[in-house]
């Protein structure tokens, strides 16, 4: 478990990080390094180049943005959760952080770089998906803001361009008169979630989002009224995510796992309207 | 813990503080990979079949060899040459090398070793070795194994079962045809292993001159199996040295396993000419190491009308893996004294098969032989209670080996050295408070929650007899090759200059704090204080005594290597009394030892310093009488009892036997399956107890282990032979937030045989908890049959209803085939008539330009194609050799497209047929797949191989598309759809 020989930059500043990933389409950035490491080692990944972006001032911020908290690629998990007020700008973010890996992963994995990884089952992207946020992008030509449904296209693959990197997540902050839940269920604490729910009701709407099942974190919107109903809807919604078997599960657990977890998430979030 | 204090009853008996922890917990303790290694050492990588069972058919090692810094590539042709085979311990013609000989038999069996200047140019080099494989049907579980049909592993049997025994003891035969009732149980007991935190390390240097090796290896024991590599070595004992480092990161048992790599890395040394250094990683460890083995078994009760046991029938169908390894197939026999459990049993029928299957060799793991048996006997138990409308408290209460009986001789020749089993129920009944865990199932179930309350007794044997081993011969066969039988502890105490006091043992302490029991042991025995003694555990088989019963396993310091202690520093104790004799002018009766001093019991004033009279026979031998000369003395004891196996088969294959009786209140979710345990109590006999304190950690040790045997680990593979559980994301360890404090409380009956009283301990929550845990489960659940690990989607499947349909959309079809292959569907719309679409898929050019991540395509035949391939999601890629076949030709309209490709990473194989139809837009491209994937990526990313693999064929179609001027962006994605 030794990696295979890389090259290392040091980035200062945000032009460097960009020629260099010009510069080599297969160049990766790190920074939390906490699932790049253990790929380098197994050599499941071999990049010719690593650019540590740990070391720039303008990614280490957490910018309250009025209706956005702008959160830097050189922030740690940990950094975001022990944010002063979080649970009241956001209050899905202050659920699902606790479930992102162990404290100890915590304290070295950045936000940025879980939403750059796309592991299907990782719950920053989730509330990012749920929140309806959206990822900063930027590279030598320039900077775009991609909404989080449309970047993550798949298993670890977004529509970040090989030249591009990750400068920030946009987290919508709290809105009035919406109700948010969270519900993670994995093996173990810590575990990669065998299903994660996020719900936000707002008026007659519940937006809910599911990681750990599809190929990457999925929303449906419910406007369904009456048990029977929902239920058809939750069960159709269910089946769409086209659940797999693994060892820790089968596709028929993870289903009904959706239906009565994301009932039960959904029945929250509208709890929290009254 | 408390500080040093005697007290009246003396050391023993106190949970001093462990004289390990302080460079344990400073970051000074001395592991394997700490120790410094002499200058030229090299650095040896590993590689390992990625499949379950191939031919090899070419290995090139040429571009590795040539790599700058690689010093040798190794591989059977060189291990064949200078080893031989290890020693096999049942009478087949078969062979067992620490290296795959022509064929790979499971996933990570080595198949070449690197060694090179260090450890990453190492590696590299593995990645230069090219290796043909042709795969081989795979032989996944026991029960296909027994089946003379199933394609055979090694050449030398004519089935996959290497040995098949049968005993009878008392008249089984009679019991079953008179017995009220005949109840059975039919477990799979599942692949695990209590994992170390340290992996597997060693130092190994091949002497030329003496034709002699010497190794330093975080080897845990038996020694016996020394015996087994110096032959394998083709050296003779005495030049085979062997080390071990002072501190240990955690074995269980499977440091024994380390052996075969010591013989493979002796041959790379020898072949390199320098000493070689490896060390295991995690990856490895997990695949390839070595597990506990997994059992199918079929235990029948003859049972009266009152619920009490009148025989006792077992079928057990023993998995080792691949390769009958020493010390197997002692798993299946260590428990054959105690295969009636607690019970008084008199009849007994058992057929033991050891079968050989596709998997990782087994070998020793806490608990040995009795997770495998008692969860077959406590489920019975638990089963003949329902059966009978009893409750099942009362079922083991009345099949127990009463108070009175001890020593008891069990059916099979065990002999049940002391204890009294219905104290252990009533403690656990009175101070477990069951009456009230009771209370609150009923509160519970009145709820309509699912609860329900486990119960199992054990017998857990400790000190193995050294000869159980040979019960899986025949009485013939065991004449023939002479009585094996005893277990031999050793214990040195010496003397030094000034009178200080030093103990040496061999039982290669794995982190359980040996050093500071036996200080207390010597310090007991010669009235010092403990912090007077100085205790070391490294070994030395050059310098140190030993036997081939040293060694940590088998739960025997307590009671046999403690006792070693105790028995030399008494002998040493009665030196000095003599000597003391001499010198204060008295008899050696009168003389008594206390707070270091020795004196005249009749006048205390005539006295000398302990520490002066130590040194007498350091600096005036002349004043000493001979018979009270003492510098060093070394013990060996074995007990008495441990005798080789009769005529009829009868053994008692371990030296004591302590009694634990568990019982649990478990609730489960009705959503999720999950397991909350409520209550856990157990109830010990261990005989003496030495140190409370670590009893209870031993205790909670071997429970937080077995609770992960129960509830989450499993060395899980795929039909196809592939390993799943490479990283512990996917062999999931319970951390100290699943694992909840159990309730343990004690008694003591001291065991007769053996110095001190006590009796191991270790591992005896390893055979009760899973048991138990499953017990309470199949009374939450109201089920009959539930095989570990109990996972909530198992336990799900018991409470969730039916599942609802699909309603608004058509129904997918379900793929084809099952288990772990990978399948699903795909459509692509391209802007070409079908024709045209055709002659694309047929184009090697086109080809090299859409199939993803490929460098160069080559036609290999007709309809064939080979090409260099990089695929990958996200940033995991792997560089592959692909070849690609087209079959079932029905040009314009389908095809078959079969394909395999092998690199660093694995291999994968599948076959996909493609269906052309013409539609507005040009063609509609259908596809259905199916694949297999194997080797690293299926070890490591199992959750994520289905959506891997849409991906990259996904990738292949959207460019075939793309080259028809096809589908647009984000439409394209919506019309895949998988399969099942």
């Amino acid at each position: 478990m030794k990696p295979a020989q890389f090259d290392y930059l040091r980035a200062e500043t945000l032009s460097e990080v960009h020629k260099a990933l010009a510069a080599d389409p297969e160049a990766r950035v790190i920074a939390g390094g906490q699932t790049l490491v253990p790929m380098l080692s197994m050599r499941l990944a071999r990049p010719p180049l690593l650019i540590d972006i740990m070391r720039i001032a303008a990614l280490k911020k957490i910018e309250d943005k009025g209706k956005f908290l702008r959160v830097g690629a050189a922030v740690r998990q940990a950094e975001l959760l022990a944010l002063e007020g979080l649970a009241e700008k956001q209050p899905l973010l202050a659920a699902a952080l606790p479930w992102v890996g162990h404290a100890q992963t915590r304290n070295r994995g950045t936000v940025c770089g879980s939403v750059a990884h796309a592991d299907p089952s990782a719950e920053i992207p989730l509330t990012l998906v749920a929140l309806e946020g959206s990822v900063e992008v930027s590279g030598l030509r320039g900077t775009r803001r991609v909404p989080a449904a449309e970047f993550f296209t798949g298993l670890m693959t977004t529509a970040r361009k090989n030249e591009e990197m990750i400068e920030a997540v946009w987290f919508p902050v709290r809105k009035p008169n919406t109700g948010y839940a969270f519900f993670e269920y994995g093996r173990r604490h810590g575990d990669f979630a065998i299903v994660a729910a996020a719900a936000v009701a707002e008026g007659d709407k519940v937006r809910l989002t599911i990681g750990g099942v599809a190929d990457r974190p999925v929303a449906r919107d419910f406007r369904e009224r009456g048990k029977a109903a929902l239920d058809k809807a939750l069960n159709e919604f269910a089946w769409s995510l086209e659940a797999r078997d693994d060892q820790h599960g089968t596709a028929v657990y993870r289903r009904e796992l959706v239906r009565q977890i994301g009932a039960k998430v959904m029945e929250e979030a509208r709890s929290c309207l009254n | 813990m408390k500080p040093e204090q005697s007290t009246k009853a003396g050391w023993l008996g106190q949970s001093l503080p462990r004289v390990e922890d302080a460079a344990l917990l400073t970051g000074r303790g001395r592991y394997m990979d700490d120790i410094a290694t002499r200058t030229g050492t090299l650095h040896a990588a590993i590689l390992r079949s990625p499949h379950g069972h191939a031919q090899i058919k070419a290995i090139r090692l040429d571009a590795a060899r040539a790599l700058p810094g690689v010093a040798a590539v190794i591989t059977a042709e060189d291990v064949t040459a200078l080893s031989s085979s290890l020693v096999v311990g049942v009478k087949a013609p078969i062979t067992c090398w620490p290296i795959a000989v022509e064929r790979v038999r499971y996933v990570g069996e080595p198949v070449a070793v690197v060694v090179a200047s260090d450890r990453y140019v190492a590696e590299d080099a593995l990645d230069l070795i090219e290796v043909e494989y042709e795969p081989l049907p795979v032989v996944m579980q026991p029960a296909e194994a027994v089946d003379p049909a199933s394609f055979v592993l090694h050449d030398g049997l004519k089935g996959n079962v290497a040995s098949d025994r049968k005993f009878v003891y008392g008249d089984p035969d009679k019991a079953f045809a008179e017995a009220a009732h005949n109840i059975s149980v039919q477990i799979n007991y599942p692949r695990n292993s209590c994992t170390p935190m340290e992996t597997f390390g060693l130092v190994i240097e091949f002497d030329p001159n003496e034709e002699s090796f010497d190794v330093l290896a975080n080897f845990q024991g038996p020694f016996s199996i020394l015996a087994v590599i110096a032959r394998a070595l083709k050296v003779p004992g005495n030049r085979l040295r062997m080390r071990t480092p002072p501190d240990s990161g955690g074995s269980f048992g499977t440091k024994q396993a380390l052996f075969p790599y010591i013989v493979l890395m002796g041959v790379a040394a020898r072949v390199a000419g320098a000493p070689v250094k490896w060390i295991e990683d995690r990856l490895e460890h997990l695949t390839a190491s070595v597990s506990a083995t997994n059992r199918m078994t079929t235990l029948s009760a003859a049972v009266d009308r009152e619920g009490r046991v009148l025989a006792l029938d077992w079928d057990q169908v023993e998995d080792v893996g691949a390769h009958v390894r020493a010390p197997e197939p002692a798993t299946l026999y260590r428990m054959h004294a105690n295969l009636t459990g607690a019970y008084d049993i008199r009849n007994l029928r058992v057929r033991n098969r050891v079968v050989l299957t596709n998997k990782t060799p087994t070998g020793l793991n806490r608990g040995f032989g009795g997770p495998q048996v008692y969860y077959a006997l406590e489920r019975l138990m638990q089963r003949l209670a329902v059966a009978l409308n009893l409750d099942p408290l009362e079922v083991i209460r009345r099949n127990l080996v009463p108070a009175g009986a001890f020593p008891y001789r069990t059916a099979s020749g065990g002999l049940l050295d002391s204890g009294n089993y219905e104290k252990g129920l009533t403690l656990a009944h009175r101070e477990g408070g069951l009456e009230a865990l009771r209370e609150r199932q009923r509160d519970a179930r009145r709820e309509g929650r699912l609860y329900g309350i486990g119960f199992a007794a054990v017998v857990e044997p400790s000190v193995s007899n050294m000869g159980y081993i040979t019960t899986v011969l025949t009485a013939d066969e065991r004449r023939k090759a002479g009585p094996k039988n005893g277990a031999q502890a050793t214990a040195t105490v010496s003397l030094d200059a000034v009178g200080g006091v030093s103990v040496h043992i061999a039982s290669v302490p794995q982190g359980q704090g040996h050093r500071t029991v036996v200080a207390q042991i010597v310090a007991d025995a010669l009235s010092l204080k403990p912090s007077d003694i100085r205790v070391v555990t490294e070994l030395d088989t050059a310098k140190d005594a030993w036997s081939i019963a040293s060694g940590n396993y088998a739960s025997r310091f307590a009671a046999a290597v403690g006792g070693a202690v105790h028995l030399a520093a008494t002998k040493m104790k009665e030196r000095l009394a003599r000597s003391a004799a001499a010198q204060l002018n008295t008899t050696a009766d009168d003389i008594k030892f206390e707070a270091g001093k020795v004196a005249s019991s009749r006048n205390p004033e005539n006295a000398v310093a302990f520490s002066r009279l130590a040194a007498t026979s350091h600096w005036s031998p002349g004043i000493v009488p001979e018979d009270a000369q003492v510098i060093r003395e070394t013990v060996f004891w074995t007990p008495p009892q441990l005798t080789p196996p009769t005529e009829g088969d009868e053994v008692n294959s371990s030296l004591c036997y302590g009694f634990i009786f568990d019982f649990c209140g478990v609730e489960i979710d009705r959503t999720t399956g999950a397991v909350t345990i409520d209550k856990y109590v157990t109830v010990h006999d261990c005989g003496r107890v030495l140190h409370p304190g670590m009893v209870d950690g031993q205790i909670t040790g071997g429970f937080a282990q077995a609770l992960g045997a129960a509830l989450f680990e499993e060395y899980a593979y795929a039909p196809d032979g592939s390993f799943l559980a490479g990283t512990f994301a996917d062999y999931l360890v319970p951390t100290a937030v699943e694992v909840p404090v159990p309730l343990i409380l004690h008694y003591e009956t001291p065991s007769p045989f053996t110095p001190l009283g006590a009796k191991g301990v270790g591992e005896g929550n390893c055979m009760s908890t899973p048991v138990c845990l499953a017990n309470a489960v199949a009374d939450a659940l109201s089920i009959d049959a539930i095989d570990l690990p109990l996972t909530p989607a198992k336990l799900a499947a018991f409470i969730h209803e039916k599942e609802p349909a699909r309603t608004e959309t058509a129904q997918v079809t379900a793929g084809p085939g099952g288990g772990r292959a990978l399948h699903g569907e795909g459509t692509a719309i391209i802007g070409l008539p079908p024709q045209d679409v055709w002659k694309l898929l047929l184009d090697v050019d086109v080809l090299a330009s859409i199939i993803p991540g490929a460098h160069s395509v080559q036609k290999s035949g007709p309809q064939a194609f080979s090409a260099d391939v990089t695929l990958g999601v996200g940033p995991v890629k792997g560089r592959y050799r692909a070849n690609v076949e087209l079959a079932d030709l029905n040009e314009p309209k389908s095809v078959t497209l079969r394909g395999s490709a092998s690199g660093a990473l694995g291999f994968a194989q599948g076959n996909g047929r493609v269906e052309l139809e013409p539609n507005e837009a040009g063609t509609r491209l259908t596809y259905r797949y199916e694949a297999q994937i194997g080797g690293k990526v299926a070890a490591v990313g199992g959750r994520l191989l289905d959506a891997a693999a849409r991906v990259v064929i996904r990738q292949f179609f959207e460019a075939l598309a793309r080259r028809g001027g096809g589908a647009r962006p984000g439409f394209f994605s919506r019309l895949f759809r998988r399969a099942k």
